[in-house]
């Protein structure tokens, strides 16, 4: 039996729990130096859960089991989809599980449960963040399907390391759909991960939270669980923006030797879209709420475009 | 249903119900007509059975309008929009069982006879009918799941959800309808597994919720979510169950919800095979429309099961709340057991429904959807899609539980303290989001859809006119179809019959005219 392939799926899953708070960590430290502040260095989201790790764990006094139980989900999900994702290779066991829309649902049932956590307490934080979330997320997501689609009509296949494959092989072309498609995931890709200008992953003003608000009452290693698989998903979204856009440097199947010419690839990538995020992040405000239909719209309608002119340019 | 607790409420909605019925009735009755007058037995009562009517040759403008008056009748037995008026006066007021019952069977039976008509019956077909049937499944599934997150009363929401899913279901039969009219039987049959698969899933999550609705209502005396809250800690049995309800019918893996929304996407995507490039333009937005209906669902349950088991109490008085007796706890759990079944092996079952699609369409999918064993579903081919539902449950499962054990090798401790809230002290159980405050940014949002009255009343105080003593909320909101398609209806039938009871006045002498006229003309026209 060939093991190689088992030897990558655990690399894999491993770079994605070390590096994912790096990621967190340049980009924060890249938002420091572009606004002239002094920044807590690229380990500080390391600290900052081995930190939550060993704080003990405050509990509401009417949390239910769900409320206990969610942490450890959204970090499974959030683990399981970057064994499904090809960060480093195409050799993955797991890749065949699930195919793009099975992540997108993965993403979602994480969310599902975030949101039934932070109505579990009955505050009016709690609900305020889970109704907005998930109306975020009903106009979000057909958006991201529709980019997603126009991706794999592209490419004849919704599974990833198929489409990465038909790339490789060169029947790929460059087309304008895809370009649109980018586009919109990139607008998406924003308001999943609750990045500026959908929402601010820093802030803690009362009104303005999404994402805070339905953990506000988190703590201890229920809070590390989630922080860090909030970092996996930004993680693992500029992955997915990469292996379905922009895959060179991921190793080809059976090569074993690509794995570190990939990990440098994706280094390099991650840090080029870390100033990407930080450059939107800087240059633009947080948008009021009900302004973000038109946001979620205009990424929509990218989208649609996309899928339209694959129909009628291909 | 009308005589359940003698209520004058039960009252108009079964007579709404009877009406929608038997005008579905008369629809489908007079297609089945339209079918057997062409069949080859026509003379005698025999022009009505299946295989004659199968045989019949009808011409094309016949047999649309067979197709039209059944598709008509059956989609008022179904609830599509926009005669789907019935059904959320309708369960609300029927027993809970009852309304298990109803939407996992009954609304079933006109799916069976939409596909029975059309694929067996007039089996040739052209394009445009399966677009008419995509088009109402889509505006449905996404009318229903909207008119669904502005409920507020737990089984007038469950009704609006069958709407929406009955739509997914004639999404998936649409899909087939219109490869089949392409002749591509490979994605027809998966069309209409899809279609197929979501009928059996939907008849057990929603058999589960409405269920679920029932222990509650019978726990509780409530159906208005707004006065409930919390009961995840008095009826956990219930809460857990109900919760795969949720899980199952947002469309969430590991569970069967996902499995049929997926097969449904799959055959989205291979609508660039269609030679048509107009219909495939437009194909792609409905599965857009289809994500929005997964999604809006999602955000619906969310709202559902959190204002319903999660929080505080949020009535004013707080009533006895016991866990239901176990022959009610069983009854859920059959179901959620068949949910989460239907979710991890869908190639098992999907080669027991096979034999259905070999029928109709002369093409199975199982020996592509489950070439790879059991644990796979691969329709069409393994490089173009796959999903282990199995697979992605045991590594949830897997990850879970590592994460858990990792993290309880030190005895770590729990405090229980009072809610933190951001510091906030006063809070009470009023200050929580409830099911209007929770779809309220989805109702501003899509708001032009429904027809919205909003009123707020203060009552001032004197001499402060900023603190006002109270302050009422009201809020109605109403089916447009109401206003546009059924009032027009009512009311020029109204009209209708008073000009027609002029006729009746009550002389015996004019009675006998009637009679005399009738008879004549009987006799000149029909000797």
């Amino acid at each position: 039996m060939n093991l190689n392939p088992y030897i990558i799926e655990l690399l894999q899953v491993l770079t994605l729990l070390g590096l994912a708070p790096a990621f967190v960590g340049w980009v924060r430290m890249v938002k420091c130096w572009a606004q002239g502040r002094t920044s807590a260095g690229l380990f500080q989201p390391y600290r900052d859960l081995a930190k939550l790790f060993s704080k003990e764990v405050l509990l509401a006094e009417n949390a239910s089991w769900i409320f206990r139980f969610t942490p450890y989900l959204v970090f499974s999900t959030a683990v399981l989809a970057g064994g499904i994702i090809p960060i480093l290779s195409l050799d993955l066991p797991l890749a065949s599980t699930a195919d793009v829309i099975v992540i997108v649902a993965l993403f979602a049932i994480a969310r599902f449960f975030t949101a039934l956590a932070g109505m579990d307490i009955g505050t009016a934080f709690g609900g305020m963040g889970s109704s907005r979330e998930m109306m975020i997320a009903s106009l979000a997501e057909p958006a991201m399907l529709m980019a997603i689609f126009t991706v794999s009509l592209a490419n004849r296949s919704t599974s990833l390391s198929e489409i990465i494959q038909v790339i490789y092989s060169g029947q790929s072309v460059l087309r304008p759909s895809l370009a649109f498609a980018f586009l919109a995931f990139i607008l998406i890709a924003l308001a999943e991960t609750g990045r500026v200008p959908v929402d601010n992953p820093a802030t803690h003003l009362e009104l303005t939270m999404i994402h805070e608000a339905m953990i506000l009452e988190y703590s201890g290693r229920h809070l590390a669980l989630i922080e860090w698989a909030g970092m996996m998903k930004l993680f693992l979204f500029v992955i997915l923006g990469i292996a379905a856009f922009a895959p060179w440097g991921i190793a080809a199947k059976g090569s074993l030797l690509g794995i570190p010419e990939a990990l440098v690839y994706m280094v390099l990538k991650l840090g080029a879209v870390g100033i990407g995020i930080v450059l939107i992040e800087t240059g633009l405000a947080k948008m009021r709420l009900f302004r973000l239909t038109e946001f979620l719209g205009a990424a929509f309608l990218l989208a649609t475009l996309g899928m339209l002119s694959f129909f009628i340019l291909d | 249903m009308i005589f359940e607790n003698e209520r004058q409420e039960n009252r108009r909605a079964a007579f709404l119900y009877l009406v929608v019925a038997h005008v579905g009735a008369i629809a489908i009755l007079l297609s089945f007509g339209v079918l057997a007058g062409f069949a080859t037995k026509s003379e005698s009562f025999l022009g009505y059975t299946f295989d004659a009517m199968r045989t019949a040759q009808l011409p094309i403008e016949w047999a649309t309008a067979a197709f039209f008056l059944s598709f008509f009748g059956f989609a008022a037995k179904a609830g599509v929009i926009p005669l789907h008026v019935w059904l959320p006066e309708a369960h609300p007021v029927a027993p809970s069982n009852v309304s298990a019952l109803m939407s996992g069977v009954m609304l079933k039976t006109a799916i069976y006879g939409i596909v029975r008509v059309t694929f067996d019956l007039i089996h040739v077909f052209p394009v445009w009918w399966g677009a008419i049937v995509l088009s109402f499944g889509l505006i449905s599934a996404v009318m229903g799941v909207l008119y669904a997150l502005m409920q507020h009363d737990l089984k007038r929401l469950l009704a609006y959800h069958s709407v929406e899913n009955i739509g997914i279901i004639l999404i998936g039969i649409g899909l087939a309808m219109i490869f089949k009219a392409f002749n591509l039987p490979l994605l027809a049959a998966l069309g209409l597994i899809a279609g197929l698969y979501h009928t059996m899933n939907h008849a057990m999550f929603k058999g589960l919720l409405f269920m679920g609705a029932g222990a509650v209502l019978h726990a509780t005396g409530e159906r208005n979510m707004e006065e409930m809250g919390g009961l995840i800690h008095r009826m956990p049995w219930t809460a857990a169950l109900f919760l795969i309800g949720c899980v199952s019918i947002s469309a969430l893996p590991p569970f069967n919800g996902f499995v049929s929304e997926w097969l449904t996407f799959q055959a989205f995507l291979l609508s660039p095979a269609l030679p048509s490039p107009l219909i495939r333009l437009l194909i792609p937005l409905g599965a857009a429309l289809l994500a929005l209906t997964g999604a809006l669902a999602a955000a619906c349950f969310v709202k559902a099961f959190g204002v319903t088991f999660l929080g505080h109490w949020r009535g004013h008085h707080n009533p006895k709340v016991h866990e239901v007796d176990w022959s009610m706890r069983i009854g859920m759990l059959l179901a959620a057991l068949t949910c989460f079944g239907l979710g991890i092996l869908p190639s098992v079952f999907i080669d027991w429904m096979d034999i259905i699609a070999e029928q109709l369409i002369g093409t199975t999918i199982a020996s592509s959807a489950g070439r790879y064993g059991w644990m796979w579903l691969t329709p069409v081919s393994y490089e173009r899609a796959s999903y282990s539902g199995f697979i992605v449950f045991v590594g949830i499962i897997l990850v879970l539980g590592i994460a858990y054990a990792l993290l309880h090798v030190r005895p770590g401790t729990i405090r229980r303290v009072p809610i933190w809230d951001c510091g906030f002290e006063k809070i009470n159980q009023r200050m929580q989001y409830n099911a209007t405050s929770f779809a309220m940014p989805i109702r501003r949002i899509f708001g032009y859809l429904f027809s919205i009255r909003e009123r707020v009343e203060l009552a001032p105080q004197a001499g402060h006119k900023a603190f006002p003593k109270k302050i009422q909320y009201h809020l109605s909101i109403r089916d447009r179809v109401w206003g546009w398609l059924y009032k027009p209806v009512v009311e020029a039938s109204f009209w209708m019959s008073r000009k027609v009871g002029k006729l009746q006045q009550g002389r015996i002498q004019a009675y006998l005219i009637y009679s005399f006229i009738t008879i004549i003309i009987l006799l000149v026209f029909l000797r």
